[in-house]
């Protein structure tokens, strides 16, 4: 095992070959594993509160820190045994995986009732995000003509073209003006106000990681440009042509934000933010 | 490289380590997995990592701490002694990916050494450790 580990890590160490070899003390852990057919004769409590995790829908599970240090070198020939204790388990928190709960324990590891190590492990055992399936949203073409509008919604703005001859503002970005013909421009941000001009709930065909139905809007912009963009924040079916609403960005996944519309409330201000999670850890 | 690792007065606060580039491989994955004996599905089926929310297999924690640890005794050689390795783990290592780990030493205090390590991917950073490590013979340097 100690051979198949380090040839995996590209590690040379001598000090892990030979008669003298010790193993890799990272492998700590590993000499605790259960392999295929896993642990017998433990007692239930971890298995317990992974049953209880599994029924609350946290289903999947991730390792997020270990922490080990190591007493001294283990040998070919120690026999390691471990006592494993459950330290604790969070309130459930918001991830970009999904919600769910990190699970820390703590494991004491001896040869002979000699201690050699200790293992620390936390993992997040969690409801996979809704959009489970894994698939992602489709990734927008980036070529040299819409570049600039990518890199303003990474830094959530809106940004929209505008011609250097005319002033008549252009979206989606195009290399020219339709009004004048002018290849020079700059842009403009969107203060983020608009109205929906029209809109579709879309029903059919169901594409991987979209969830129908849900609404699909042509938002008229305050800088007089339309955009197509998600509407979010209100039943599908409650959408209407004429609506007020305000710009935000949502994030879909590591790399995929878009620019999306919520209507106001009867007081002008938008809703609850969708939330975007925090880091496992 | 004979006896390996830099020399003693070379290892000061702020030093930094040469960065380790690691492409991150569907097979590394997989040997990782299995060389730590960790079958979870996640770290070699991809149908089942994507019914998990996750686009594709990737590297389970126990690799990510055998390279971690490999990076930092590479460079002080085969007689410098692990004592601590913590890590934290953030954008999974996924498939067609490349890793690059990169250290500072953070604390030297006679023959014991901290180094900060962090493993950036192409999402963002993987990996964020602590390793503490002794060496032998450097207490007088
Ligand atoms: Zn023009």
């Amino acid at each position: 095992m100690i051979r198949h580990w380090c040839e995996v890590m590209g590690d040379t160490n001598p000090a892990y070959t030979g008669p003298d070899a010790i193993a890799p003390p990272t492998m700590l852990q590993v000499w605790t594993m259960g392999g295929l057919s896993g642990h017998a004769g433990r007692t239930e409590a971890f298995d317990e509160l992974l049953g209880l995790l599994d029924e609350a829908g946290c289903t999947s599970v991730v390792a997020t820190d270990c922490e080990q240090e190591y007493l001294r070198p283990l040998r070919p020939g120690d026999e390691v045994t471990f006592d494993a204790v459950i330290e604790s388990v969070s309130d459930r928190k918001r991830t970009k995986l999904g919600t769910g709960y990190f699970v820390t324990t703590r494991m004491d590891v001896p040869v002979a009732g000699e201690p050699v190590g200790i293992h620390r492990f936390r993992i997040l055992k969690y409801a996979p995000a809704p959009g489970g399936t894994g698939a992602r949203r489709p990734r927008p073409v980036i070529n040299r003509d819409n570049a600039g509008f990518w890199e303003g919604v990474a830094r959530h703005r809106l940004l929209i073209q505008r011609c250097s001859g005319c002033g008549t503002p252009r979206f989606p970005w195009l290399p020219g003006c339709g009004a004048c013909g002018s290849p020079d421009w700059d842009t403009v941000e969107a203060g983020g106000e608009g109205t929906v001009y029209s809109y579709v709930v879309v029903h059919h065909p169901p594409f991987p990681a979209f969830d129908p139905p849900y609404a699909v809007g042509l938002i008229a912009l305050a800088e007089g440009v339309r955009i197509v963009a998600d509407v979010v924040g209100v039943p599908c079916d409650k959408v209407r042509i004429g609506m007020p609403v305000r710009l935000e960005f949502h994030r879909y996944d590591e790399e995929l934000q878009l620019p999306v519309f919520r209507p106001l409330d009867g007081d002008g201000r938008s809703g609850e933010p969708i939330g975007h999670g925090e880091e496992p850890g | 490289m004979r006896g390996g690792g830099p020399q003693a007065g070379a290892v000061r606060v702020g030093t930094r380590l040469p960065p380790l580039e690691i492409e991150i491989t569907r097979t590394l994955i997989v040997a990782g997995a299995i060389a730590s004996r960790d079958y979870q599905d996640v770290h070699h089926d991809p149908e089942s990592a994507r019914r998990k929310g996750s686009p594709d297999i990737f590297m389970n924690i126990l690799t990510t701490n055998g390279l971690v640890g490999r990076y930092v005794t590479d460079h002080f050689g085969p007689n410098a002694v692990l004592r601590k390795v913590a890590v934290r783990l953030g954008a999974p290592n996924r498939p067609g990916d490349t890793m690059v780990l990169t250290g500072t030493v953070e604390e030297a205090d006679g023959e014991t050494v901290t180094v900060g390590v962090v493993g950036s991917n192409g999402i963002g950073r993987h990996v964020t450790g602590t390793v503490t490590l002794t060496l032998p013979g450097w207490g007088a340097g």
